[in-house]
């Protein structure tokens, strides 16, 4: 059931709206940073406000614009958008308070600039998880793309343009090649781009048609980082790292592998993808990204590049959840979205506390840091286990789900790919934590004691650490929101 | 009054052009205002036009009260009603804008200056209105003798690039007129719905088939399609600014408005697509447009040249489009005209208002732009991904319609162009942003030099308001358009799509 409301709509426009104010307020940095929480605050509570209505199985939307036939500018939320755009929304707050440590600690240049173009991406993000069909997908998918490019480049030195334009190549060049063209085919075939659970194409493509599209959508929606369009991640950690921590730890990637979501629910269907068995042909892409990226994460000492590597890796355990085609691994690979955020900002959060209080950057360099941060490393060590998925964390959840979808797909040999990956997992995050706490520190400075730099860089890893611990308890509304929305696949 | 529209729209600017040449000797302040009253009244009537055309249907309005065929008629239905309102307010809007350049780059000639412009937009009014195959040569010799006394007016090689324009230009409209001769000859007509009606009979016959080609390579010279476009690259790209953001956007647009006008309104599609096995090799020939504009576009390096090639690479979709053969590639041809018109009028004036403060726009110009002039970087941006074809900026549309018409057509080369297309534009913006974005490259580590929020080298020095309120409505025109294709193209072009395409 549709209910009809504008509330959607300022979700996503919220913090595009808080640009102006922000600019106005360039010259008062309290102030400006002040408006950025106002929005981020406003845009959760809106998001927030729709989640009564949809746990009551009802969906909102509006429609915005007739731009064209059968694929109107629309917004619609149903459970996976809303799941979504939770956490984007939640986190936003925590990466803002973040991102005032970080960006102040280090004395950025143009933090307008910044905290501006933070804004229109989580804009374009919620109106990714709030869009009705395709092509208002491509749309905030697109400005997301661009949003970002700033925030990557934010350095404006040369490594931060040889990355901006590794990102630009990956990024718009695979959408406009792959995915656009995709999307029009797909409209050719069916007149409609609205994403609907019995998928548009059924009955309309034929198998191969199906193959090539779904392919070129997996491979044109490159923020999802599927190998081998993947190495823009590692690239884009020359950003800021509260860019890191919600964009390439949540933002733009999940939105990658949302759009993928939202391909294999909401175009392509379960039915369809069963009965040509493709679902399994998308789950061994994703496995093997999965096995890759961890042996890869394993050889990176730059710890940024470490957690990009396991970003990638994480990601297809999205893609791998939903292209199982099982009820149980779907709603493990939609639950992953919120788990894994939960886990890699914590992560990636730690990395740029450590780089705001001793300028150190490489794995290697940290041995005995836990006598100088002990705090930023049990966030460190929480972050661990949950992106590992070990109890009690979130992380822990999602990849019992996961696992038992592989049994109900049974497919014991990605059971295995799962296993290994964690132990893969366990063995590039957990020697960090060991070097830390339990060797000699090699600086002597580490050993005067305790000095964790601003208390707003090493805070919110606390507090997200503090989440994933609480999700393994409580994992509402997530979880139900991920049941229900599977639940709508399968008919009820 | 109303009734009296599609006289309006160009009698209006035409009587103020020659009260601006009046004014240029005797009262030089009053050649603007008398120039704003021209255009007013065009775009002001084009509006009426529109409105009416879309609520009454098509208008035919006899010049002097003659009767066709013997009589001048303009004949207006809703292609000719919406490009004439595009022309007249990018023209109204451009005037506005290029104001303070033409002061401080030409004070000693401002009579000629808006004389020529006026003139230059009536002939141009006057093309798109008339139903008049004879009449349009007649306007279009009045655009195209403006246009290259116009670009004349530029520095520097611009009077060589204006002469060449000149040669070229002349032999395209030369070879116009020849068709239209061919034409007479064999119907003695030279009404464009007379000789509709009297051609049909005649299908087959080889003297058609000359007239039609011959006309056809007229207005492919006039329009710069590939590889006639020799002349464009030189003239738009060393053309004073006011000019080039003048004629860029609207000249091309307005030859491609005929083009169609004579395919659909006097040979008819059925001729096209039954008597003229071209259909294929003019697709490919745009497909050859667009790669080669692209990439001749990439060897540039200064922003106006490189926005000229664009402009070529452009006509190839709308060429493309407008000869695929079906419904939805035409749709995307007509409404192209509509949106490369203001997305090449966005990136050209912002190219002018650079020019205006840094009085160059050599790639080495460019540098550090973003900080100087962030609202002209911005408009251009929005310039930039409407050509790239990102969502909700218009240009997204028109190549939507254009790739399905690729689609329905089997035409995967015309397809794979225009996506070419797009990559390449992609590629060469942001070769612009990154030179504004990056350059001067700081020392060493950009982010931790310490100059706090303002403290940049260097200080903000945007184009004036005057340039860049313009510049705003033109890049939010952008969105507004983009989100408007819904109607545009169901209200607008659907209508007057010839039931005879697939």
């Amino acid at each position: 059931m549709l209910v009809h409301s504008i509330t959607p709509l300022l979700a996503v426009l919220v913090s595009l709206a808080a640009v102006p104010f922000i600019i106005l307020c360039r010259k008062r940095p309290n102030a400006r940073e002040s408006v950025t929480f106002i929005a981020a605050g406003i845009k959760l509570l809106l998001v927030a406000s729709l989640l009564p209505l949809v746990m009551a199985g009802k969906e909102v939307g509006i429609t915005l614009a007739p731009v064209l036939p059968g694929a109107p500018l629309a917004l619609k939320v149903d459970a996976f958008g809303l799941l979504f755009a939770l956490v984007s929304s939640s986190l936003w707050i925590v990466t803002s308070a973040y991102s005032i440590g970080y960006m102040r600690g280090l004395d950025e240049h143009s933090q307008t600039r910044y905290f501006c173009f933070f804004a229109v991406a989580l804009s374009a993000t919620i109106g990714v998880a709030f869009s009705a069909n395709l092509f208002t997908m491509y749309l905030f998918y697109e400005m997301l793309s661009l949003a970002t490019y700033p925030l990557v480049t934010h350095h404006q030195d040369p490594e931060a343009r040889s990355s901006g334009r590794k990102y630009l190549f990956y990024i718009m060049g695979t959408s406009i090649a792959l995915a656009l063209p995709a999307m029009i085919i797909a409209y050719q075939q069916t007149g409609t781009l609205a994403f609907s659970p019995a998928g548009i194409l059924a009955g309309k493509v034929s198998p191969l048609m199906a193959g090539v599209l779904l392919f070129m959508f997996i491979f044109g929606f490159a923020k999802a980082g599927i190998i081998p369009v993947h190495s823009w991640l590692p690239a884009a950690m020359v950003a800021p790292t509260p860019v890191s921590a919600l964009l390439h730890a949540v933002a733009v990637v999940k939105v990658g592998a949302f759009s993928i979501l939202r391909i294999i629910t909401g175009v392509f269907g379960v039915d369809l993808l069963k009965g040509l068995d493709l679902g399994m042909a998308v789950a061994w892409v994703a496995a093997f990204t999965i096995i890759v990226a961890s042996l890869i994460a394993l050889s990176q000492d730059g710890l940024k590049r470490r957690l990009a590597f396991s970003t990638i890796g994480q990601l297809s355990y999205i893609v791998l959840g939903l292209a199982l085609l099982s009820p149980k691994g779907m709603t493990g690979g939609t639950l992953h979205i919120a788990m894994h955020a939960f886990g890699k900002i914590t992560l990636f959060m730690c990395a740029g506390a450590i780089f705001v209080a001793t300028g150190k950057k490489n794995i290697s360099e940290m041995t005995g840091i836990g006598k100088r941060m002990p705090w930023t490393m049990a966030a460190f060590l929480v972050g661990s286990l949950s992106v590992i998925g070990l109890p009690p964390t979130g992380g822990f959840i999602s990849k019992w789900y996961l696992a038992l979808g592989c049994l109900q797909a049974g497919s014991v040999a990605l059971l295995v790919v799962l296993l290994v990956s964690s132990l893969l997992n366990a063995a590039y995050f957990l020697p960090i934590v060991y070097r830390a706490y339990f060797k000699p520190p090699t600086e002597a400075a580490w050993a005067e004691g305790r000095s964790e730099g601003p208390a707003a860089a090493w805070v919110p890893p606390l507090v997200t650490a503090a989440c994933s611990l609480a999700l393994f308890f409580y994992p509402q509304p997530f979880l139900r929101l991920a049941q229900m929305a599977v639940a709508s696949l399968f008919g009820g | 009054m109303s009734e009296q529209y599609p006289a309006l729209v160009v009698i209006g600017p035409l009587l103020c052009a020659l009260l601006v040449s009046v004014a240029g000797w005797l009262r030089p302040r009053l050649c603007l205002p008398l120039a704003l009253l021209g255009l007013g009244i065009a775009a002001s009537s084009s509006t009426g036009l529109l409105a009416q055309v879309l609520t009454h249907g098509p208008v035919t309005y006899r010049l002097g009260g003659w009767a066709p065929p013997w009589g001048i008629v303009y004949h207006v239905d809703n292609l000719n009603a919406v490009v004439a309102a595009l022309v007249s307010w990018v023209a109204l809007t451009n005037l506005v804008a290029s104001y303070r350049a033409v002061m401080t780059d030409y004070p000693e000639k401002i009579g000629p200056f808006y004389t020529l412009y006026v003139l230059s937009v009536t002939g141009m009014l006057g093309m798109v209105v008339t139903g008049d195959a004879f009449n349009l040569y007649v306007l279009l010799e009045i655009t195209s003798l403006t246009g290259y006394a116009l670009i004349g007016l530029g520095g520097g090689r611009a009077p060589l690039a204006s002469l060449n324009y000149l040669f070229l230009g002349t032999i395209g409209a030369s070879f116009y007129l020849l068709g239209v001769g061919y034409l007479y000859i064999v119907t003695g007509s030279l009404n464009m719905a007379d000789l509709a009606k009297l051609l049909t009979p005649l299908h087959g016959s080889l003297a058609l088939l000359a007239a039609f080609a011959i006309t056809l390579v007229g207005l492919w010279m006039k329009m710069a399609f590939f590889p006639l476009h020799a002349w464009l690259p030189n003239a738009y790209g060393f053309a004073p600014s006011p000019a080039a953001s003048l004629l860029a956007p609207l000249m091309t647009k307005v030859m491609v408005y005929v083009m169609i006008r004579v395919m659909i309104s006097v040979f008819t599609v059925e001729f096209i697509l039954s008597e003229v096995a071209l259909s294929h090799f003019v697709v490919w020939l745009a497909v050859a447009a667009m790669v080669a504009g692209g990439l001749l576009a990439l060897g540039q390096r200064d922003l106006k040249r490189m926005l000229a090639y664009i402009v070529v690479a452009e006509v190839g979709y709308m060429v493309g489009g407008a000869w695929l053969g079906n419904k939805l590639a035409m749709t995307g041809a007509i409404l192209h005209i509509i949106n490369d018109a203001v997305m090449t009028f966005c990136v050209f004036l912002a190219a002018g208002c650079i020019y205006q403060k840094t009085r160059g726009t050599a790639f080495e110009d460019l540098q550090g732009l973003f900080k100087k002039m962030p609202w002209t970087m911005t408009a251009l941006a929005a310039g930039a991904l409407a050509m790239i074809g990102v969502p909700p900026f218009c240009g997204f549309f028109s190549k939507w319609y254009l790739i399905r018409g690729g689609l329905e057509a089997g035409h995967w080369g015309f397809v794979g162009a225009l996506l070419f297309s797009s990559l390449v534009n992609v590629v060469l913006f942001f070769r612009i942003f990154e030179i504004a974005f990056f350059e001067p490259m700081s020392h060493g580590h950009g982010g931790h030099d310490g100059h706090g929020e303002q403290g940049g080298p260097v200080a903000l020095a945007e184009a004036p308001l005057s340039m860049l309120l313009p510049l705003m409505a033109a890049a939010l025109g952008l969105i507004a358009l983009g989100l408007a294709t819904g109607p545009l193209v169901e209200k607008i072009i659907l209508p007057i799509i010839p039931a005879g395409l697939g």
